[in-house]
């Protein structure tokens, strides 16, 4: 199992290898890091624009190439170069990471039990009405453009202040920022603030998970709630809820295992626009505000945290995988 | 996929009550049945006509240009002159809406239609000649894994900015072909060692042609689902990149650019964010449902989704 693991590992860390570096190449050559100073007026000198490019590497003179090199260099000693004001993209980097985290890592890991949860006892009862319901739903949730949701969610929260009379300067649930300015993040006031800041736009990424989980988890359960073993594990005499736990809802986990990477990539992609709507300055927005300044290295350092994100759900899923179907570990 | 150990639903127990009469039937007539059966894919199909028929009639019936401007009525709520209300520079909403729903549409079908056939062609010669582009194909799915089509095609924006929208079309299909020909692939593989397709071989068809005329042909249902269930992801992806601005362009409108410049005024002015919102919800879901309802037509031994 060690050397199946070893493999896995191998593999992922070659893929993120692979796609941070096509990610860089193309937005090196895609992108267009001068026209930020074309636009003034009067127009600066070109050696004082190839000055300031040459200073963060981007400057279109310097063959890609060669740009390349300098940013994988700096990459091997764990620098992602500087932003195009010049700023570290590490400082920015480990600033908005946890931000995008506690988005990602409640969203995926609630939804993920949650729309298991779902999905299977949507299955045990097939055709009643609680099954119908959340088809229902997941029907809906999956037609409905995370942008939608984000801003339905949002208008909800500010609604349900209202009707229960927090008009004030605190609020139920907060739908603007991560935590209330001026506040220790650590005390018991801050965190219960943050707190009530989270759950709306955790909620958002909640509702995807469940629903796109609830939907798999059905069919794979269905297709298990039919098989010989579950009869027999029943006709020994097991309960039929410990028959369903033990026998039936571990081996429909084991396809489920492959999901658990591809959720992580999705949910990030959901968070950009909850933190759009939501104003969170997490990884999201840094993404899609690098690309508009034709900021490089920043772009770059986004998506291999995206990827390095996705080998660890993706090992972690191998594990899972590991842990429930016993003839990988032979 | 289809696996035959899979549970048979109740439901479709009930046509084997008369095996004769639909054994007569030519296996299109029979899946045509069978769609009509489900009351809830019906009206998803209605839906989606009525929508579509609104889309491209409406620019008929209405009064107002979508790019025209009405200045004597700004942020005026719905009303007799104007539907749907207008915008703060005094557009109007309704013929925004529809036209960023033809827009939605015919990215959502070209869209779909280019990526299922991508899917397929390059599925099956994948599976059926096996070697470098099987091992690219498996490679490509996994880097789609690890570096998701939405954050590579707003990197690409910035260049196709100037250009058609059949670029971003182009674009988007690119990058939602390849988990299905994954899945083309594995069906070739199974396929491939059947005999029909061994005589066939045999015989000394090319593989060109076994592949077009008996391979592709056996995954029809497969292709017919995934192409629907296409149209409503593509539109799905399309309103998240247009709603950051890597999408659609002005002056074009999409129903993507209409919520994306919208969504701030949801609380305020309504009109303009829910009216766009809500034909996408109903548009996407129609789609979805018919595509189940094909699924359920097309395999009656998958027990997916909703039945009505």
């Amino acid at each position: 199992m060690v050397r199946f693991l070893l493999r896995r590992l191998l593999y992922l860390v070659l893929l993120v290898a692979v796609s941070t570096s096509v990610a860089y190449l193309l937005a090196a050559t895609q992108l267009n890091p001068r026209a930020r100073y074309e636009g003034r007026n009067p127009p600066p000198p070109e050696a004082v624009v190839d000055a300031a490019l040459d200073a963060v590497n981007m400057n279109d003179k310097t063959p890609v190439a060669r740009r390349f090199g300098f940013w994988t260099r700096g990459l091997t000693q764990g620098d992602l170069g500087l932003t195009i004001e010049g700023m570290p993209v590490n400082d920015e980097i480990s600033r908005r990471m946890w931000v995008s985290l506690r988005l990602v890592l409640i969203g995926s890991i609630v939804g993920t039990i949650l729309g298991v949860a779902a999905g299977a006892y949507g299955a045990v009862k097939q055709y009643r009405p609680v099954d119908h319901v959340l088809s229902v739903f997941s029907f809906v949730a999956l037609s409905t453009p995370v942008v939608v949701l984000a801003v339905l969610l949002k208008n909800a929260g500010i609604g349900l202040n209202n009707g229960l009379g927090f008009t004030g300067e605190t609020k139920l649930l907060y739908t603007t920022g991560e935590m209330t300015p001026g506040l220790d993040p650590w005390s018991l006031v801050g965190l219960t603030n943050r707190a009530a800041h989270v759950v709306l736009p955790s909620l958002v990424l909640i509702v995807i998970a469940v629903a796109f989980y609830g939907r798999y988890q059905r069919n794979a359960m269905l297709d298990v709630l039919g098989s010989d073993f579950l009869r027999t594990a029943q006709a020994k005499g097991l309960p039929r809820g410990r028959a369903l736990i033990v026998h039936g809802l571990r081996t429909a986990l084991i396809p489920m295992a492959t999901f658990f990477a591809y959720e992580f990539a999705l949910l990030f992609v959901g968070a950009t626009f909850t933190e759009r709507i939501f104003g969170w300055h997490g990884m999201g927005e840094y993404f899609v505000d690098a690309v508009t300044k034709s900021d490089v290295n920043s772009v770059a350092g986004v998506t291999l945290f995206v990827a390095v994100l996705v080998l660890i759900a993706g090992f972690l899923s191998d594990l899972a995988y590991a842990a429930l179907d016993p003839r990988v570990r032979v | 996929m289809a696996d035959p150990t899979e549970k048979v639903p109740v439901r479709d127990a009930q046509p084997a009550a008369a095996p004769d009469a639909d054994a007569a039937l030519s296996r299109g007539r029979l899946v045509w049945r069978r769609f009509l059966r489900r009351r809830l894919a019906m009206v998803g199909l209605a839906t989606v006509a009525l929508l579509f028929v609104a889309a491209y009639l409406s620019p008929q019936i209405s009064i107002w240009r979508y790019d025209q401007l009405d200045t004597s009525a700004f942020l005026s709520p719905p009303s007799a002159a104007h539907w749907f209300g207008t915008t703060q520079n005094g557009f109007d909403m309704f013929a925004l809406t529809m036209r960023g729903m033809q827009k939605s549409l015919v990215i959502g079908l070209l869209g779909a239609l280019i990526s299922t056939t991508l899917a397929a062609v390059i599925g099956a010669f994948a599976g059926y000649f096996g070697g470098v582009l099987s091992t690219a194909l498996l490679c490509l799915v996994d880097l789609l894994l690890v570096l998701p089509g939405f954050l590579i095609i707003a990197i690409l924006s910035p260049s196709f900015r100037g250009q058609s929208w059949l670029v971003f079309v182009l674009l988007l299909a690119a990058f939602q072909w390849m988990i299905t020909a994954r899945i083309v692939r594995g069906m070739t593989l199974s396929l491939k060692e059947r005999d029909f397709v061994h005589a066939a071989r045999f015989m000394g068809v090319p593989g060109r042609t076994i592949i077009f005329r008996h391979i592709l042909p056996n995954m029809a249902s497969l292709l017919i689902i995934d192409a629907t269930i296409n149209v409503s992801s593509l539109i799905l992806a399309e309103v998240g990149l247009s709603f950051f601005g890597f999408g659609v362009q002005p002056p074009d409108v999409s129903l993507g650019t209409l919520i994306g410049d919208y969504a701030g005024a949801a609380l305020t002015y309504p009109w303009e964010f829910y009216f766009p919102a809500g034909f996408l919800v109903a548009l996407v879901l129609a789609i979805n449902v018919v595509g189940d309802g094909l699924r359920d037509a097309l395999d009656p031994n998958a027990g997916v989704g909703i039945r009505s």
